[in-house]
């Protein structure tokens, strides 16, 4: 199928639970790759995109993820296998697990860039707070160049926000004042994708999953008709709105973290031997006319070899 | 002031006695208080209870605080190693401590319950656990 097709009629060959946002369409249904690229037909400005998230390269803990070393690369397999290959990736940061040592840091940072050169697409890079907090981003700049910036795409306007260098989880006034730069330049209805680790609004900040600024952004950010939020850090799947701003997290590909407040204490889901690499997995983000977007979660597959 | 009164006029001595027990009955229970930490927590009745916090990677001493609704309270925070941070979410409440210096957070707890306080400075691998709170008690 090669030309569009309108939302209502998206949403029948789709079935399954789907739900409807302000410019935004969620997936939460699992679809193969050949499945999913079959009933989507590119045209004029649209493209696809992949996110993948928070892959904690050098956590160990086998309770959680028995296939610590394996995880990732099954993902590079399936991002590689899908039919429709993505205009490019984009990687919201935790790409290693923190250590405190410098040397430690590095050899993760190497070994997750080489395996993620695999990956058939352009990549562009954020870092979480286990890349970035712990020494200011600087050994992150070394391997994968600055912490935020800009890019545009077909005409969507992306914006890379680095909320994690400054230990305490905020964007900073420095960077604000960049923010406010940019987007003198956007016009109020170019569509316009955040790209960050954190979330910018407090979903739960007892467990640290806040922006302590990020408010500040979002002020920014609300004259721009059209906006979407793509984030990790909480290792889910998760949707939000701030006034007409959309907010999607995405799934781990190390361990998936519990929802919100639902337990005592924000530890790992462990693993299930019946239902292994559950809860881990990344999202195809299609969009389709200026700023409507498609969410497919894709799990990780035992199958896809490594 | 009534405890000058006291010196100078015993034959006023018996209308102070339960008072008198009283608060040296409440300071034996915070001294006896393992969990309070006994020499970590000072408290004069009727005034601001003090509450020294030491963080370190990746601990708050003590971790778990009785206090008491409606009581006053003054943290001291201290750090041995590095920047830590402290929030209560609950209370929109946050501090940075940093090395060599005493940071002060004062707030009135207003409801029973728990507060939970944690750190929002990343500071290293056990940062994720870096948490504890306080146990509101009438």
């Amino acid at each position: 199928m090669t030309e569009d097709i309108d939302r209502r009629e998206f949403l029948k060959l789709t079935g399954g639970s789907v739900g409807v946002g302000l410019g935004v369409v969620y997936l939460s249904g699992l679809f193969e790759p050949a499945g999913a690229r079959s009933i989507w037909g590119l045209k004029n400005n649209d493209f696809h995109f992949v996110q993948l998230s928070d892959s904690h390269w050098g956590f160990e803990g086998p309770k959680v993820n028995p296939d610590a070393l394996g995880t990732l690369p099954r993902a590079v397999k399936e991002v590689n296998s899908l039919k429709q290959n993505p205009d490019f990736i984009v990687f919201t940061g935790d790409l290693i697990q923190t250590t405190d040592d410098t040397n430690v840091r590095r050899k993760r940072m190497k070994e997750f860039k080489q395996i993620v050169s695999e990956l058939e697409a352009k990549i562009y890079f954020m870092p979480g707070e286990h890349d970035a907090s712990l020494d200011n981003g600087e050994t992150y700049r070394e391997f994968f160049g600055e912490t935020h910036y800009t890019f545009d795409h077909k005409g969507t306007h992306f914006i890379v926000l680095d909320n994690v260098s400054d230990p305490g989880g905020i964007i900073g006034e420095g960077q604000l004042e960049w923010l406010k730069n940019d987007l003198n330049k956007i016009k109020k209805d170019q569509p316009i994708v955040v790209l960050t680790h954190r979330p910018l609004f407090p979903l739960y900040p007892q467990w640290d999953w806040t922006t302590r600024d990020g408010g500040k952004a979002l002020d920014l950010l609300m004259p721009f008709a059209n906006v979407a939020v793509f984030y990790g850090h909480i290792h889910q799947e998760h949707h939000h709105q701030t006034g007409h701003i959309a907010h999607h997290s995405a799934r781990s590909l190390m361990l998936p973290l519990p929802v919100a407040g639902s337990v005592p204490e924000r530890k790992p889901i462990l693993w299930s031997a019946s239902e292994p690499y559950k809860g881990l997995g990344f999202r195809d983000i299609f969009s389709h006319r200026k700023g409507d977007y498609a969410l497919t979660e894709f799990p990780i597959k035992e199958d896809a070899k490594v | 002031m009534r405890p000058m009164k006291l010196m100078n006029d015993m034959s006023g001595m018996k209308n102070f006695l339960p008072g008198i027990l009283s608060l040296i009955m409440a300071l034996a229970v915070y001294q006896a208080s393992p969990a309070q930490g006994s020499d970590l927590v000072k408290t004069v009745e009727n005034q601001a209870r003090i509450i020294k916090i030491a963080a370190k990677r990746y601990e708050y001493t003590p971790r778990e605080i009785v206090i008491k609704k409606g009581q006053p309270v003054v943290l001291q925070l201290t750090t041995e190693d590095r920047s830590h941070g402290f929030n209560i979410p609950a209370l929109n409440l946050r501090a940075d401590i940093k090395r060599d210096q005493v940071t002060e957070l004062k707030f009135t707890p207003q409801t029973t319950g728990d507060l939970n306080f944690y750190c929002d400075i990343f500071c290293g691998t056990g940062h994720d656990d870096m948490a504890g709170k306080f146990k509101v008690v009438e």
